[in-house]
């Protein structure tokens, strides 16, 4: 069964004037069909307003689909008796850490979750203790959130949604608002845990470094699913990932040049390794 | 014609359990036209710094002169400095208010005493710097996209006609398009007037391709200060204070490590591909 | 600047005090508070001070930091004792100039209110530096659990209060830096009469306004991607339980109290300071 599957996906929304009066729909998400296999790591690349964010908000049923079905772990969003079982199985990390840690003291936020799921004090200690170790961040559980660096806030919200125990974590532009250093330690953190844990992540981001290593991509734009495929096959269309607002990695984009120069490089180079070892064996 | 610092110190909360020294014996100086980066990590002083230029904060120690003149001496007009160094903040969106965006941009010009004509003049004039298509003029800020409100905001400083542009982090949560545009459209404002523009970032690949020179910030102290090509030589050093390199230069110093006969002081894409070539034609 | 304000902000640290029930915290507070203001003997005060002296004791929460805490009340403080100087009209005349007159009971009231005051932000600070603002709000909803009979959504309100402690500290930097920013566009925000003030303040209310909404907004939808639906099923990571130590802390409590007020009432050693 698949993790996570959508068919026909649409989101509309009612466009409103100053005064209030519905002056049109807008669809934010347009026909999209999605297959996501457990276990897996796939990225969800897309502009600004391209309809990536809203469509991650389905798979937490946050927000409900208008038009199409969209099935978490077999279960499908719309059904209200299944609604708090999807978001128990798709954990959601958000953009903006400050707006997603809840408690005041680091382990109380971990707790939140759990709390709310009525897990047994105990097992809620065990759990807390678990998810923090898993993002590296136990030495700090006592700590107050405000004074944790973006990155630390980051790893908290990823521990609060292990606490929850779901098959599936869906990150929602969690390194948007990070330095290099922050957002570097965040994607470690969750390459970590899909080694230790094994549950299904779903990165929606614009950083195209931090897709490299995900099993399938999707590219979004204007609401629709515009590209599909590996890492590979995604960033060897260097001109088509520009038309939705998209960049490369600087070393594809040295591959392409150099292959716009003669060079007889392989397409879809996406590691600096990669591009040295091609290069020398030109040479 | 220029900002001056000697010996910069700053202490926060001096004399309490969370005295930190945010600014470590900084001195530079920079010079009237320059298009200057400013790069560092969370917490290195960077953003302490930039708000020394404008006297938002005030030097613990040391002195800075803002075109020969001492800022910290009594009597100083430090809302002239203000008119003349304009800061633009991290997410400059967050402080629209305004009913549209041509009041809003009005904002800055009103204070500075001018008649209403001028006001709306010179806001105009900065939407159209930072190329704000003009359908949206009365539209409320609010209701833009983020790349539009990053606009708008900017264009609120610009219309102050400073001559010093500081921009903290212009592309902090913008799409990569997104981010061109924007240091584009510096990139154009530095060309076609003679203000200097001091970009924060802690992105060398986007600072790499537009500026003159880099100040890197470390701990609260200024490490290194040179043009783009000879810092990145130091690309070791900036790796141990958690700062890197653009992709680049790590892609040539592997190849020459591998023996290829490549000067490794590319910084951008279309340098490391004219420099790749080079050397596999000779 | 606006980082100085210290009150109601947690200071972590590993003590007796710290790990009382807070309820016991609560409570005890009250009574405290309420001490101060039934009796008025100077044995009284010194055995209040010596409690709360050992309280901070043992706190382990830096001295300084809690007269930190007392500077946003300084002109409070200021014109209560003022007030009581100068307006307290009975009691013998100490000192006369021109309108003002200074009477040994306005100068005794003065002094009073003034420990008062100070004793009652020290007192209660004291339980918000070692109280997590989430486990203080547990306290006040189990005690105030009884109402939930009457329909008090006691619950909610507890989350309300914990949810808006957490983002007091959020929303002062936030205000910091949307001044800074204005000022830096030049705007003034000093001088001016009050309604050219108040006008200045609007460049800062609205940004501030909209950054609250829209934070409230994601936390919400942060709060419903974590299950939240209400107090009802929900467990507790820290339930909370009474110990030996938070007896221990009532009974101490209570024999304070109790010996402050047989001191008001029966040591016949009223003694005024002057």
């Amino acid at each position: 069964m698949d993790m996570v599957r959508s068919e026909k996906l649409i989101f509309e929304y009612e466009k409103r004037d100053e005064e209030g009066n519905v002056t049109g729909m807008n669809r934010a998400v347009d026909g999209v069909d999605i297959q996501i296999a457990p276990g897996d790591f796939v990225a969800i690349l897309g502009h600004n307003g391209s309809g990536k964010s809203t469509l991650a908000k389905h798979m937490n049923a946050i927000l409900i689909p208008t038009g199409g079905t969209m099935w978490v772990n077999g279960r499908d969003t719309k059904d209200p008796a299944e609604l708090w079982n999807v978001r128990q199985s798709a954990g959601m990390v958000f953009q903006n850490p400050d707006n997603q840690i809840i408690g005041t003291v680091v382990e109380e936020d971990v707790g939140f979750g759990p709390e709310n799921l009525g897990v047994p004090t105990e097992e809620i200690w065990k759990r807390v203790e678990d998810s923090l170790k898993s993002v590296g961040m136990l030495e700090y559980r006592t700590n107050s959130p405000n004074k944790l660096s973006g990155g630390q806030k980051q790893r908290v919200a990823i521990a609060g949604v292990i606490a929850m125990e779901p098959e599936c974590i869906v990150l929602d532009e969690p390194t948007a608002m990070l330095d290099p250093n922050g957002r570097k330690e965040v994607i470690r953190t969750i390459q970590e845990l899909r080694r230790r844990k094994k549950v299904t992540v779903i990165l929606i981001t614009h950083y195209m470094e931090e897709v490299i290593d995900a099993d399938q991509v999707y590219v979004m734009d204007s609401g629709h699913i515009v590209m599909h495929g590996t890492p590979k096959e995604i960033f060897s269309q260097v001109e088509e990932l520009k038309k939705y607002r998209l960049d490369v990695p600087q070393v594809t984009m040295l591959a392409e040049e150099l292959r716009k120069r003669g060079l007889k490089l392989p397409k879809g180079i996406l590691r600096t390794q990669e591009l040295v070892e091609a290069l020398c064996q030109l040479n | 014609m220029s900002i001056k610092l000697e010996h910069i110190n700053y202490i926060y909360s001096p004399g309490t359990a969370y005295e930190k020294q945010a600014l470590k014996d900084v001195s530079l100086e920079i010079t009237q036209g320059e298009f200057v980066g400013i790069i560092g990590h969370t917490g290195s002083g960077k953003s302490t710094l930039i708000q020394h230029f404008n006297g938002l904060m005030k030097a613990t120690d040391g002195v800075l002169y803002y075109e020969g003149k001492n800022i910290y001496d009594s009597g100083y007009n430090m809302k002239e400095l203000r008119n003349q160094v304009g800061l633009v903040f991290q997410y400059p969106e967050h402080q629209l208010f305004e009913v549209d965006v041509l009041s809003d941009v009005c904002f800055g010009p009103k204070n500075q005493g001018l008649p209403p004509e001028e006001c709306e003049k010179r806001a105009k004039e900065a939407l159209e710097l930072v190329g704000f298509p003009e359908k949206y003029y009365k539209q409320s800020p609010f209701e833009l996209s983020g790349g539009q409100k990053r606009r708008a905001a900017i264009a609120g400083v610009l219309a102050m006609r400073p001559k010093v542009l500081v921009l903290d982090e212009p592309t902090a949560g913008l799409d990569p398009r997104g981010r061109d545009e924007i240091l584009d459209q510096v990139e154009y404002l530095h060309k076609n007037t003679n203000m200097t523009v001091i970009l924060v970032s802690h992105s060398m690949e986007d600072i790499a391709r537009y500026v003159d020179r880099i100040i890197v910030m470390n701990h609260g102290e200024k490490m290194l200060d040179d043009i783009p090509k000879r810092v990145f030589a130091h690309y070791k050093e900036l790796e141990e204070v958690g700062l890197a390199a653009p992709q680049v230069t790590y892609i040539m110093h592997a190849l020459k490590a591998l023996g290829l006969d490549v000067h490794t002081d590319a910084t951008t894409v279309e340098e490391a591909a004219e420099e790749i070539m080079r050397s596999l034609h000779d | 600047m606006i980082r100085d304000i210290t009150i109601g902000q947690y200071y972590p640290a590993k003590s007796v005090i710290h790990r009382l029930d807070p309820r016991v915290k609560i409570v005890c507070t009250l009574l405290f508070l309420i001490s101060l203001f039934l009796q008025s003997s100077i044995l009284g005060y010194v055995i209040a001070t010596a409690f709360l002296g050992g309280v901070i004791c043992m706190s382990r929460v830096p001295f300084k930091y809690i007269v930190k805490g007392l500077k946003p009340i300084i002109m409070l403080l200021l014109i209560t004792v003022l007030f009581n100087l100068f307006l307290t009209r009975e009691g013998n005349e100490l000192v006369h100039v021109w309108i003002f007159r200074i009477t040994d009971k306005g100068l005794n009231v003065a002094v009073y209110m003034a420990i008062r005051l100070t004793y009652l932000i020290m007192g209660s600070s004291i339980m918000t530096f070692t109280t997590t603002p989430n486990s203080l709000t547990d306290g006040i909803e189990k005690l105030l659990h009884p109402l939930n009979k009457i329909r008090v959504p006691v619950h909610e309100v507890a989350m309300i209060m914990s949810i808006a402690l957490r983002f007091i500290p959020i929303l002062l930097e936030e205000t910091d830096k949307i001044m800074k920013a204005q000022i830096a566009r030049g705007a003034d925000l000093e001088s001016g009469n009050i309604i050219q003030k108040a006008k200045a303040m609007i460049p800062i209310l609205v940004p501030l306004f909209v950054s609250a909404f829209r934070r409230a907004n994601d936390l919400a939808m942060a709060m419903e991607a974590r299950c939240y639906r209400g107090g009802d099923g929900r467990t507790k990571m820290k339930p909370l339980v009474y110990q030996g130590r938070d007896r221990m802390a009532y009974a101490a409590t209570l024999i304070y109290v109790v010996l402050v007020f047989c001191i008001g009432r029966y040591v016949p050693f009223h003694l005024w300071i002057f």
